[in-house]
């Protein structure tokens, strides 16, 4: 099993932090543009949901699978927004995205206060601790 | 085991047909004091909760009557402003319904058409090379296949949470497509699909995948 890659977005939508792990398709637009794209279809697909929905959602997170890969999605109640590519098998990654949010987002970059809010985040150790996490998730390191 | 609706999008992102099949009714009646702890907001001509969700009643929830008077916009059928007679405590207690309403058709059409380019950024950022648009979404409260065939029209159903293998149901579906719509000679492509016998297949095909699941189809 495989994790793509991962997109954080803050409340405002702007892309704070884009990580890569194992892309084999890559991008053919510049991170920021992407960013863009990825965040206006997930807005898109929010308000899709909310109303195509037959009962009332209180959940904040979902997932779509095609053939290749599933997206799996998950705000926090602030509005932070998680958005993380993984293999079609890979199990329980809302619980992954929450951890990330609780272990490594609010421990070095809330934390952090050298960091701007709504500012990109350069922080080597949240890359660190981000990838120390990301590889030592069962989704990452397990072959099946 | 509940399908709640089916959608078919033309391939060039336009709704052509949609059937609701058994959609769940969620009403609440209740009755308040003054004053209501609850905010409406009129939003998108329709009074909707915006804030003080409880007993049922949640947010994006649409207020339906006042006193057994339906609400129409933001008025009551009387004429009265709603938000008026709500502030007003000489009209207290009263009781008022809370429900989501169905979506009307002109909705539905904006929301088939949406669908569209979803469909499409979702291969366009794709990680793995040669990967299709979404065939599964899921959230806490439906699932949504997407068929998309050789021709590039979508067959969307939307289901429970708990349905398994809709795979199978919606090439059904693209079966009967083929039957009584292709070949109906009055019906022209790209244009939505009044057929009465594609209606029925329909309805006859959901009817029983409800009752006796995949196995038959």
């Amino acid at each position: 099993m495989t994790i793509h890659n991962l997109y954080i977005f803050d409340r405002q939508g702007t892309l704070v932090y884009y990580g890569e792990w194992n892309r084999k398709k890559p991008g053919t637009m510049s991170r920021e543009e992407e960013g863009k794209l990825v965040y206006g279809m997930l807005f898109s697909l929010r308000s899709f949901l909310d109303k195509i929905s037959p009962l009332d959602m209180n959940d904040n997170s979902f997932l779509y699978r095609t053939t290749k890969y599933k997206m799996n999605y998950w705000e926090s109640p602030t509005g932070v927004k998680f958005l993380m590519n993984t293999d079609l098998n890979a199990p329980n990654i809302k619980e992954l995205l929450r951890t990330i949010y609780q272990q490594v987002f609010v421990e070095y970059v809330v934390k952090n206060p050298v960091l701007a809010i709504g500012a990109y985040i350069d922080s080597e150790l949240f890359i660190q601790k981000l990838d120390e996490l990301i590889k030592s998730s069962l989704s990452y390191t397990s072959k099946v | 085991m509940a399908i709640h609706s089916v959608y078919i999008i033309s391939k060039s992102g336009g709704m052509i047909f949609n059937y609701d099949h058994n959609f769940p009714k969620v009403e609440t009646e209740k009755s308040f004091t003054f004053p209501v702890d609850i905010k409406v907001e009129l939003r998108n001509k329709k009074m909707v909760v915006v804030f003080g969700q409880r007993d049922g009643i949640c947010i994006g929830q649409t207020l339906l009557s006042v006193n057994g008077t339906p609400v129409i916009v933001d008025k009551m059928e009387t004429g009265q402003d709603v938000l008026e007679y709500l502030n007003e405590p000489a009209n207290f207690p009263l009781s008022l319904r809370f429900g989501r309403t169905r979506m009307t058709t002109n909705e539905k059409m904006f929301l088939g058409s949406m669908f569209y380019p979803l469909y499409a950024i979702s291969s366009q950022i794709s990680p793995e090379p040669h990967s299709s648009g979404i065939q599964i979404l899921e959230a806490e409260t439906f699932k949504l296949y997407c068929l998309q065939t050789l021709t590039g029209i979508k067959f969307i159903v939307i289901s429970d949470p708990k349905f398994q293998g809709m795979d199978v149901v919606l090439r059904k579906i693209y079966e009967i497509y083929a039957d009584y719509v292709l070949k109906n000679p009055f019906y022209s492509l790209e244009m939505p699909i009044r057929c009465e016998l594609f209606n029925e297949n329909l309805k006859l095909l959901l009817e029983m995948v409800e009752k006796t699941g995949i196995t038959n189809v």
